[in-house]
């Protein structure tokens, strides 16, 4: 295994497509060493993005959003009062991933590019309109966070590519989002179905709407129906239950030991209407 | 298979190793520098047997590359007690009988410090789940986190 430690992203990305084997990039690792471990993917080449400029950064962008550096961990966007205040829904779905040891390695990068449906911080992300830059040999593209998932362990980015920053657009006012998800312990697992809401209102009334499912198809889904069922409402009990119904017509979950189809299926309306309320009160002023 | 020449710092003092770019943290610290406190328990971050600080951030070592401590600063265990003297932590785990095997003792230790240095009072519920990362299979939790609280309230200077 070569060890690779590239000073821009354009480097990274040449290493990558001049590489003929195997290859990893290293962000928090808390993947890509687990699969070194076990022996399931040990890379030729190892590219460390930790020691480019900036990928440690949380900064405001020129369009009122935020410029997120691949190597943040959990703990550092945690610790990020402004974003917090700003993306609460994004910044408690990381917050969700692993322990307080794996929150200080672990990035919202990495929990993407691992391409898991049960992903607990892509949810807000594609429910906030959030996109990645992404870096290749031949130059840059900024693609829709819902656009790099795949399918279970796969992403669309080409060979050679990476991303280089997540990209959160300007909050706005009156909004607010949230991400809820099953477990049946109460840290430290899995998500059975996760549920991210983002939502603004005009004084009562949800003008705009992004409801994101995660657990219970191939890839993290972001599902238009659920968040029709809502815009032009107060989030009246009929809405609610109209979302409820949509978050799981759109369910295509797996039956396995962690929930059942008909469990995944229930569970992911339950998780919308209740992920939609804490929406809908941040984007009050409710700072919880 | 080249190996790559580290220089880094634990518990306040440089060191070098020469270190296989696929070895972990937990690795070098253990069969480089002779570093045995922080165990391997599962080697996949699940456990934080392996717990460090890296630059002040708790970590499994495990899930960190040996190459990666190039120029970091870097707590383990051994770097606890002030020569002869116990910290705090460490007296009260055993005051409290805190432990039985202590296989994750000194994970459960790093991570606690971690805590208390960030937030002096924690509730019975913060230490939970900050520590929910520190598996421990003899104890059931219980003397640990009263171990913790004990420490803490000590740390404050008051009574228990």
């Amino acid at each position: 295994m070569r060890y690779h430690t590239p000073s821009t992203f354009r480097d990274a990305a040449q290493i990558a497509a001049g590489a003929s084997g195997v290859t990893r990039f290293l962000a928090g690792g808390t993947d890509v060493l687990v699969q070194l471990r076990a022996g399931a993917v040990i890379p030729d080449d190892l590219i460390d993005l930790k020691k480019i400029a900036g990928v440690y950064d949380i900064a405001r962008t020129g369009d009122g959003g935020w410029r997120i550096g691949i190597a943040v961990p959990g703990i550092a966007l945690g610790a990020h009062e402004a974003l917090r205040a700003e993306w609460p829904g994004v910044v408690e779905g990381m917050e969700l991933v692993g322990s307080t040891q794996v929150q200080g390695r672990a990035t919202l990068t990495g929990n993407l590019c691992n391409g898991s449906p049960a992903a607990d911080s892509v949810p807000g992300l594609v429910a906030a309109g959030a996109s990645v830059e992404v870096t290749g040999p031949d130059g840059q593209r900024t693609v829709a966070v819902q656009d790099i998932p795949s399918g279970p362990g796969k992403t669309s980015l080409k060979p050679g590519e990476l991303i280089s920053a997540i990209l959160l657009p300007a909050r706005g006012d009156h909004a607010g989002d949230a991400y809820l998800r099953f477990i049946p312990r109460s840290e430290m697992d899995i998500a059975v179905v996760g549920c991210a809401v983002s939502l603004r209102l005009d004084g009562d009334t949800v003008t705009e709407a992004r409801v994101a499912l995660g657990a219970v198809a191939p890839v993290v889904k972001l599902v238009p129906a659920a968040a029709q069922a809502i815009v032009g409402t107060a989030l009246d009990d009929a809405a609610l239950d109209k979302l409820a119904a949509a978050a799981s017509a759109a369910c295509a979950p797996i039956d396995d030991k962690r929930g059942t189809i008909a469990f995944r299926t229930e569970v992911a309306g339950v998780l919308a209407k209740r992920a939609a309320k804490i929406a809908y009160s941040r984007a009050k002023g409710d700072r919880a | 298979m080249s190996k790559i020449h580290v220089t880094t710092v634990v518990n306040g003092d440089a060191v070098e190793f020469l270190a296989d770019p696929r070895e972990t943290l937990l690795d070098c610290l253990r069969d480089r520098l002779g570093l045995t406190g922080s165990k391997e328990g599962c080697g996949t971050g699940d456990c934080g047997a392996c717990s460090v600080r890296l630059d002040g951030t708790l970590v499994c070592s495990c899930l960190v590359l040996g190459v990666e401590a190039e120029g970091k600063q870097i707590e383990t265990i051994e770097g606890m007690a002030d020569g002869a003297t116990l910290h705090p932590l460490q007296r009260k785990f055993i005051e409290h009988a805190a432990l039985q095997c202590g296989f994750c003792t000194p994970g459960i230790l790093v991570a606690a410090k971690a805590l208390l240095e960030r937030n002096p009072d924690p509730t019975e519920e913060e230490v939970r789940f900050w520590l929910a990362g520190n598996l421990c299979r003899c104890t059931g939790y219980d003397k640990i986190i009263r171990a913790v609280l004990d420490a803490a309230a000590e740390m404050r200077q008051e009574a228990a």
